[in-house]
């Protein structure tokens, strides 16, 4: 497939990627654009941004939304309060303005002297304007600063991933800037790849039959939250550390505990599923 | 370039702009696609910008490149039919009777087994099966995660994957999770400053500063909280069973949303009269005049019912369902004083629309503005709930 540069991101070792997942992370880097990225918690939308930073050798800098966070924050933050402060000694020039103000990590990127990855992580925790507030900064890669009079354009345009869990909508102007991935519960056979990365020594069995056992939990409609991804990796690190026979796996499912982390669910699971367990096959644990 | 399938597009309601459009033919331009495979997915990416839409992309994208039409509607309407369990009121008396004789297994059995004889003649054949695992019969046994009953990943042609329609299940206009659930009620929001000093007023420490002559005096101010206080009333009658499930994940949701000032709830069967119970098995019983008398008229209230009765039950005196109820006011004017005490009140349908033209439904909606129990609906009702007076 002759791609030209653009075929860049081929995913790192200990992050196993689908084909479409890094023909949209390589469609973005082409074409300068945000990459949205969406999905089920725990399915690897912060990891992303990482595995991309170390397969292209790049610096990552992570931006952390919570609820409180304001867009102007992300471009810098003038720290009146100190200036005031400072103006009851007299021991600082407090006429320097700029030594008040301090890059967010956005203006970090942008100052950055050469390409960076950008990683704007949760992007809905923030106001609903939050994203809207950001448009322009991300279109021209460059801010104002009105109280020392200085631009910040970046030399070197970052690879900006931002991810979000779909708590608010957000603005259709931001969206049509941005290339959208959402990423997908993976398949077994993904999910027996990305296991074999966190354990590569597990045996073969182990791993069916965990993964069987995964994935028929996560066909039970009623629990409120499904097991995920990085619960399955603790299950199977429980697993092996405590050396559990494999044969109990599927029929016993020990330490349920670390799959299912909410009480309703656990409960739910007592009550129905080992309940009919226990009738053909007598429990030892 | 595909301009058609632009249009296509737009026709099957994803909402694609020409920015969107012109950084596809940019990237076409660039040379990056050599199968229809990549296309797929770059188009996707591009255009398509929340996994809600991605079965009308898929849809779309059918259409577009096969010639061939979208699912055909029997196949929607075998769909509605497995989604709406209430359909089986309008069966002939025998065959109520047979689904009577029958146990949930055996009815689950046969309507897989009608399932399949229907979609055996269409493309989307496995899919459908799929289907079936969210009706509200409670066929658990195969969830949206669990459906895809064609190959595995690598292999498959776009169109193919075009044909699977696995995003089916993320569409706005079906119900879907608690945690959206709670997204739509986060639009309840209405702020006012209260609680503790804990925010700095900028501006007012400025100038108390200034006038300490240059000392620093700081001024505190109360944050902005929720004032939103919500009540939420549940009609757990006879009726309402095949809803259970949806109507305890929007209570959980609404439990679960931290941001209420108060919250509420209470429940009613078939139609509100003389009491509102506090618990499910209808033991702890309140009176609706003690509720009107104790709650204020600022609470954004919920109903959530199939608003379906018998006219009697909801217009004469005595004439509830259940004999010892035995309510001195018709159900009407009861609904009628929760309308007037609250200002803000809508009415949750599980129901789809279609059945909305029954008479008490009618009645009941003259009183309250009737929403769909969809996460479209409720977002709508949220918008009524919030909207001053």
């Amino acid at each position: 497939m002759d791609k030209g540069g653009f075929d860049k991101f081929k995913g790192s070792p200990d992050y196993v990627t689908s084909e479409a997942l890094r023909n949209a992370v390589n469609v973005s880097i082409a074409l300068k654009r945000p990459l949205l990225v969406r999905g089920e918690p725990g399915t690897g939308k912060t990891l992303l941004s990482h595995s991309i930073a170390k397969d292209l050798g790049k610096n990552l800098i992570v931006w952390n939304i919570k609820s409180t966070t304001k867009a102007q924050e992300g471009l810098y933050v003038y720290d009146t309060v100190q200036r005031l402060n400072d103006s009851r000694f007299g021991d600082k020039n407090i006429s320097d303005i700029k030594q008040y103000i301090k890059l967010g990590k956005l203006g970090e990127a942008f100052a950055a002297t050469e390409e960076i990855v950008l990683l704007i992580d949760e992007i809905d925790k923030a106001d609903l304007e939050f994203p809207n507030d950001l448009l322009n900064e991300l279109d021209e890669m460059s801010f104002y600063i009105p109280e020392i009079g200085e631009t910040i354009t970046a030399a070197h345009r970052p690879i900006v991933i931002i991810t979000s869990n779909a708590e608010k909508e957000l603005p259709d102007a931001f969206l049509r800037r941005c290339i959208f991935h959402y990423i997908e519960f993976p398949e077994p056979d993904l999910m027996e790849e990305i296991v074999r990365v966190h354990f590569p020594d597990i045996r073969g069995n182990l791993l069916s039959q965990a993964l069987a056992t995964f994935y028929s939990l996560r066909k039970i409609d009623d629990f409120r939250k499904k097991p995920s991804t990085s619960e399955l990796i603790d299950w199977i690190r429980v697993l092996i550390a405590s050396g559990t026979p494999e044969k109990v796996i599927t029929s016993e499912i020990p330490f349920a505990g670390t799959l299912l982390k909410k009480e309703t669910d656990y409960a739910y699971f007592i009550n129905t599923f080992m309940k009919k367990k226990q009738t053909t096959k007598a429990s030892d644990n | 370039m595909f301009t058609s399938f632009f249009y296509t597009l737009r026709e099957r309601k994803v909402p694609v702009s020409i920015t969107e459009w012109m950084t596809l033919m940019e990237a076409l331009s660039r040379g990056y696609i050599s199968t229809l495979n990549d296309f797929y997915y770059l188009a996707r990416a591009i255009l398509v910008k929340s996994e809600a839409y991605f079965d009308h992309y898929d849809v779309a994208f059918q259409e577009y490149f096969k010639g061939i039409k979208g699912p055909p509607q029997i196949s929607e309407e075998i769909l509605n039919w497995l989604k709406d369990p209430l359909t089986r009121l309008l069966l002939s008396e025998e065959e109520r009777a047979l689904l009577a004789n029958m146990d949930l297994d055996e009815l689950l059995a046969e309507l897989e087994k009608r399932l399949q004889e229907q979609t055996e003649q269409h493309d989307g054949g496995n899919y459908w099966i799929g289907r079936a695992g969210t009706s509200p019969f409670g066929h658990s046994g195969q969830n949206p995660s669990g459906f895809r009953v064609g190959g595995g990943g690598g292999g498959r042609s776009a169109i193919q994957i075009a044909e699977q329609r696995q995003f089916r299940n993320y569409r706005h206009d079906l119900t879907l999770d608690i945690r959206q659930i709670e997204v739509a009620l986060k639009g309840l929001r209405q702020f006012n400053r209260t609680g503790p000093e804990d925010e700095l007023d900028l501006d007012k420490t400025i100038d108390a500063t200034a006038k300490n002559a240059g000392d620093i005096e700081m001024i505190w101010r109360r944050s902005r909280k929720n004032k939103v206080k919500l009540l939420l009333l549940m009609d757990v009658g006879g009726s309402m069973d095949p809803f259970a499930h949806l109507c305890s994940l929007l209570f959980s949701a609404a439990h679960r949303s931290t941001h209420f000032k108060d919250f509420q709830y209470y429940y009613f069967h078939n139609c509100l009269y003389d009491y509102v119970y506090r618990d499910i098995e209808w033991r702890d019983a309140v009176t609706v005049d003690h509720l009107l008398q104790n709650t204020e008229p600022d609470y954004k209230v919920i109903l959530v019912g199939d608003a379906w009765m018998s006219p009697s039950e909801l217009s004469t005196v005595y004439g509830a369902i259940y004999y010892y109820e035995r309510n001195r006011k018709p159900g009407i004017v009861r609904l009628k004083q929760i309308a007037d005490h609250f200002s803000h009140c809508v009415w949750l349908n599980p129901e789809s629309t279609t059945y909305w033209n029954e008479p008490t439904v009618m009645m009941i909606r003259k009183i309250f503005p009737m929403f769909e129990l969809t996460i479209e609906g409720l977002q709508q009702a949220v918008k009524k709930l919030i909207v001053k007076r």
